[in-house]
């Protein structure tokens, strides 16, 4: 198996702590220096850097949140000078102000190491011609793989977003062997690739694709490899980490981080402790080499959750599991942390009911009441009412066991719940609270 | 006696327990001409099941299905009754004395007789039990 850069993606893990540890010292020191952002919150949680003596420590400092990028916009975090910075990218404010990342020179370095190690670790290199059909411009997808892809001495292709015909095209003509682009755009080609009467599978030379920017699943996954017959990776980051997007490796068993480039935490989302390796929280990212715009323990806002063992792959940094949902999606059932995501998974389980459901959360008294709907398939309908009570009285059983929260659920027409595009609003909330 | 051509096809369907669900039903059937002979409805917390004997039974199927409706057949069977007092009586009677356990029944009572339908745990047996203690069924050819 092919490594970009054996000496750290097998280096023995208390190496890779030792290394993490001298890492975060130096960017404290840096950041309470330099840093006047930083100084001052680190100041209120009255933590000194000469309180961080072990990596475990890093704990102690504060955490950062999105509304920080947002509130000194547009670049009053940055601790590289204007003339050492040598691009920008901004993220599309959605949620109110846009948020800009700076890098220098060794930040878009190390962006591009992490790509390297990722498309190496899923078996391209050299003659492979990968197609980027991620947007190029202010996003960071596009270039962040046309770097990666050029440095591991691949023929990139930067086709961006769009003209999805012509991309087809091209694919075929030009011989591409993978791609990268959002899982649902991967689909709507192969849709169009069908109506222009081209199999993906048959006539391309198409043998894999970097799939993410957007919450996908493991039936996703199925579908596309089965369908389009080329292996689907799972491809993690965000913009505000200013760079590194980590990936799966050909086991496709969980997304790397590189630990020299970041250190991930999974903390409990309400009350910011630490969680252990295999439990679900919210994803919390220190970014340990950069230059440009500090992110120490940012929270990202994806539930995740570590996984500490090593890969079979062979490589000793961490992984972490696909995103299960958004912080900003958690329901607090009874005290309980309860993701969508959880309900979606049991009852893509259960044969008698279809995939589509809606949370309804409501008070009963002083008691949080969680209902779910969900709609029985035409196959598993019985005209015996104890038949379709029994039913219902299973799902009840399996959702309460995988959530830990008592759940009534709803029996309902097929048809009946609303079918969303794209990012689901599956959960209403009645409680006023 | 073939006893399949007493076996009515009785049609199930699906429905949440909230206003309009009958009419969404009714609508259906009534587009496709199909007319209804009985129907009951079957509740349980938040959904039941309404059943109908109906004149055209695989063409309501069929739109029921096609409107997006949770159908099924099921196998019943009618027993014309005397519309007098102790009409049940003797059906109920026969059937019990058999050890024949009855699902659910609904009954109508129309201008040339009264009907009991049955949906029955053995309704081949209790078709012979019925027609010995001399009962008269309805044949599923015969639109009631």
């Amino acid at each position: 198996m092919m490594r970009w850069d054996p000496r750290i993606e097998e280096m023995p893990r208390d190496e890779l702590r030792k290394m993490q540890y001298k890492l975060l010292k130096t960017l404290v020191y840096r950041l309470y220096s330099f840093s006047e952002f930083y100084h001052d919150r680190m100041k209120e949680t009255g933590v000194h850097p000469d309180d961080i003596r072990s990596l475990d420590d890093v704990t102690k400092l504060p955490f950062m949140f999105k509304h920080d990028l947002r509130d000194n916009y547009p670049d009053k975090l940055f601790t590289a000078s204007q003339d050492e910075r040598v691009r920008y990218h901004v993220s599309s404010g959605t949620t109110g102000k846009p948020t800009v990342v700076g890098y220098t020179q060794k930040d878009l370095d190390g962006w591009t190491t992490s790509l390297a190690r990722g498309l190496t670790s899923i078996g391209l290199g050299r003659g492979d011609i990968i197609q980027v059909s991620y947007g190029y411009g202010l996003f960071t997808g596009g270039l962040g793989l046309h770097y990666g892809a050029e440095r591991i001495g691949a023929t990139v292709l930067p086709t961006s977003v769009g003209n999805t015909e012509r991309q087809i095209e091209l694919m075929q003509d030009l011989h591409s062997t993978a791609i990268a682009c959002t899982p649902s755009y991967l689909l709507h080609m192969g849709e169009v690739a069908e109506k222009m009467g081209i199999s993906i599978a048959k006539d391309t030379d198409l043998r894999c694709s970097i799939l993410g920017a957007e919450p996908w699943s493991e039936r996703m996954r199925v579908r596309i490899e089965e369908w389009l017959g080329i292996k689907a990776y799972d491809i993690y980051g965000t913009s505000e980490l200013s760079g590194p997007m980590f990936t799966e490796c050909s086991e496709q068993d969980g997304v790397h981080i590189w630990s020299d480039l970041a250190l991930v935490e999974i903390i409990d989302p309400k009350t910011g402790e630490s969680l252990q390796p295999g439990e679900q929280g919210e994803v919390t990212v220190t970014m340990l080499q950069k230059e440009a715009l500090p992110i120490i323990r940012y929270r990202i806002g994806d539930i995740s959750s570590i996984d500490d063992d090593v890969c079979s792959c062979g490589r000793t940094h961490p992984r972490i599991r696909r995103i299960a949902g958004r912080v900003d999606d958690m329901l607090i059932i009874r005290g309980i942390n309860v993701f969508p995501s959880q309900v979606e998974y049991t009852l893509m389980t259960i044969p008698e009911v279809g995939q589509h459901f809606q949370i309804v959360v409501d008070r009963k008294g002083a008691l949080d009441d969680m209902l779910v709907r969900v709609e029985l398939k035409q196959e598993y309908f019985s005209d015996k009412l104890s038949d379709l009570m029994h039913i219902r009285d299973r799902v009840e059983a399996r959702l309460k066991n995988a959530l830990n929260v008592n759940v009534n659920v709803d029996l309902l027409e097929p048809g009946t719940l609303p079918r969303f595009e794209g990012k689901s609003k599956k959960v209403v909330d009645k409680r006023s609270l | 006696m073939d006893a399949d051509k007493y076996l009515m096809k009785q049609i199930s369907v699906f429905s949440e327990n909230r206003p309009g669900r009958l009419a969404a039903i009714a609508h259906a059937l009534g587009e496709e001409k199909v007319n209804i002979l009985a129907f009951t409805i079957a509740e349980s917390e938040g959904f039941g099941v309404v059943r109908a004997l109906v004149d055209q039974p695989e063409k309501a199927h069929k739109k029921l299905s096609a409107c997006g409706f949770n159908v099924a057949f099921t196998d019943v069977i009618a027993v014309k009754m005397k519309d007098e007092p102790g009409g049940l009586y003797r059906i109920a009677k026969s059937l019990g004395e058999a050890g024949i356990n009855i699902e659910y029944a609904y009954a109508y009572s129309g201008k040339q007789q009264a009907v009991l339908i049955l949906r029955l745990d053995n309704a081949n047996e209790a078709i012979g039990v019925i027609q010995k203690s001399g009962g008269e069924l309805l044949e599923s050819s015969h639109a009631i």
